[in-house]
């Protein structure tokens, strides 16, 4: 066990009885929200960080769920938030929460619709990263935090700690904004419709209620998650890592795993495909090819970004070709435009987009220093 | 001098911040940990940003609040738009850049004024060591010729060429000796680093 470890942690469950009004006009009647929180509310509620996740995280952010398997259980960001480390919760109050939509608990697809007694399946609403951002609030609200010290979050999330300091200023006082992008290019969306293809074409989604059917669409969400993957990792990384290493000593003309990389990427999708539900990732790949602040702007980041208040530090990785570093400066440039703070970093990395969740010296020492300066 | 540029060692600093405006926006090329971007802040109320691209320098310059953006100094201007600062700063910095004029003219296109600092090649002590036959090393010129970071080597009166060439105004300049003494007569001569204040023609 780590020192640095927040500890044995148990997810909290706050219920909303109040319906919520999705930006598509679809209603919510009821929802959960499971979340965790580190370290101590100070007395003036101004210690509080909400950390946004990505596509495939929860509100499992840091500690461990399992005193027994302690390395298998950790939080996905671990590495980045306990006592002593970059978010340090010997200084702030973090709150890790499961989106709307989610299958770690909070209300989605899998859990149980009230009015039919099954699981919501395909009548589940399409949500965006403004409901989430909405329902955060709401949390917020539940938890007496008026306003954030800051909300961090890469990718996906990045695009939540976004939102918020657009869409809630005077609730939001820094926001990190990690390996996102203020929207996503046809390239993104595009892999993101294969990966739903590979989902909606498996004969066994049924439509979205597979549920009933006692089943579930594991080969699609598989070959979802193996795509996803490869655009997540570096050229250079799979090269290192795998390059052309065979399985077996010499290649044996067919289709079977013959490449190491083949047998990782199947190993992943089928792990994913293990505890991961279908519904969410179609759901999740729909928030993020959704998001663009700037629509209703005729197109202007900048003037999507003015109401802004908060302060922002934006960072890229060197090797991140799904959110590159040039979609980050996008970002840097409008809010510098519009003459708001913003520090702005590229690592060097060369891990992919999931640089972000990597322990690296500069990355993790600029969080560090960045966190070290808000006040509490 | 002010207590802040003696201890920094930039007399440049002082020129400089007596040139901005409290709520004029600044961008300092190449701000290392942002001294010279918080003493602006502190002393002239200004708003600022800096571009860096050693990681040392972003780390220092995030611990002292600055709003720094890791970049190289010419890809860091091409996102600005024109006319978005009011001060353009790169002090002791033009002499280490491959482009210059395109560097000055990047300046002045996202700034209504550029503010620039180099070291006068053209110190008598500078040629005072060619003469003797060595490259000078000097308060201004602190490197030896196989570690420096500089590759252009010029003098006050070669910019005031180069400005009048590129059809540049020179709105201020100050002269200062080695020790951050103001220099008036013979600056090419007794001045070992100089600061410009710039517009375009």
């Amino acid at each position: 066990m780590s020192t640095h470890s927040v500890g044995h942690v148990t997810a909290q469950c706050a219920r909303f009885d109040e319906p919520l009004t999705l930006k598509s006009g679809a209603v919510v009647p009821a929802y959960e929200l499971v979340y965790e929180t580190y370290g101590t509310l100070n007395a003036a509620k101004s210690n509080a960080i909400l950390i946004c996740h990505a596509l495939s995280g929860h509100q499992h952010v840091a500690g461990y769920t399992d005193p027994e398997r302690i390395g298998e259980t950790l939080g996905w960001w671990d590495n980045m938030i306990g006592p002593g480390k970059p978010i340090d919760t010997e200084k702030f109050f973090v709150v890790g929460v499961n989106n709307l939509g989610g299958c770690h608990g909070s209300t989605g697809p899998s859990t149980l619709n009230p009015a039919t007694g099954h699981p919501w399946g395909a009548d589940f609403p399409l949500v965006t990263v403004e409901d989430w951002v909405q329902a955060q609030a709401l949390l917020s609200d539940r938890l007496g935090i008026d306003a954030w010290a800051a909300v961090v979050g890469g990718s996906l999330g990045g695009m939540q700690a976004l939102q918020w300091a657009m869409a809630l200023p005077g609730r939001v006082r820094h926001a990190a904004v990690i390996a996102a992008a203020p929207r996503l290019t046809a390239e993104n969306i595009a892999f993101n419709d294969v990966a739903r293809q590979a989902i909606l074409t498996d004969p066994d989604f049924h439509g979205g209620n597979f549920y009933q059917h006692h089943t579930k669409p594991a080969r699609g969400l598989r070959l979802a998650r193996m795509l996803g993957h490869i655009t997540y990792l570096s050229d250079d990384q799979m090269a290192e890592k795998f390059g052309r290493k065979l399985k077996n000593d010499a290649i044996g003309y067919g289709y079977g795993v013959e490449f190491e990389v083949e047998s990782y990427l199947r190993y992943q999708g089928d792990k994913f495909a293990s505890w991961f539900d279908a519904n969410t990732y179609l759901l999740m790949t729909k928030a993020l090819d959704y998001f663009d602040p700037a629509h209703a702007t005729d197109g202007n980041l900048a003037a999507a970004l003015a109401k802004a208040t908060a302060k922002f530090l934006v960072v890229s990785f060197s090797t991140d070709w799904r959110f590159s570093p040039a979609r980050s400066r996008e970002i840097v440039n409008a809010l510098v435009h519009n003459g708001q703070d913003v520090a702005s970093v590229e690592i060097a990395s060369s891990f992919g987009h999931d640089s972000f969740l990597m322990k690296d010296e500069q990355y993790h020492a600029i969080v560090r220093a960045y966190m070290g300066r808000i006040e509490t | 001098m002010t207590e802040n540029a003696i201890a920094l060692g930039r007399p440049d600093f002082d020129v400089i911040a007596a040139w901005v405006q409290p709520n004029e926006r600044v961008l300092d090329l190449g701000c290392g940990d942002g001294s010279l971007l918080k003493l602006l802040i502190a002393t002239r109320g200004v708003r600022g940003w800096g571009i860096e691209i050693d990681n040392a320098s972003v780390l220092a310059a995030i611990g002292n609040g600055i709003n720094v953006i890791q970049s190289d100094l010419e890809a860091g201007l091409s996102g600005f738009e024109n006319g978005e600062f009011d001060h353009v700063v790169l002090s002791r910095t033009l002499q280490t850049v491959r482009h210059t004029q395109r560097i000055i003219e990047e300046m002045l296109r996202v700034g209504r004024e550029a503010v620039v600092s180099f070291p006068n090649f053209a110190y008598w002590k500078n040629r005072m060591a060619v003469m003797a036959g060595r490259m000078p090393v000097s308060e201004d010129l602190p490197h030896q010729w196989f570690d420096t970071p500089n590759i252009r080597f010029f003098t006050i009166a070669d910019f005031d060429a180069l400005c009048e060439e590129m059809g540049i105004v020179v709105k201020s300049r100050m002269v200062l000796d080695e020790k951050g003494n103001t220099v008036v007569e013979e600056a090419n001569f007794l001045g070992s680093l100089a600061v410009y204040r710039l517009a375009s023609g």
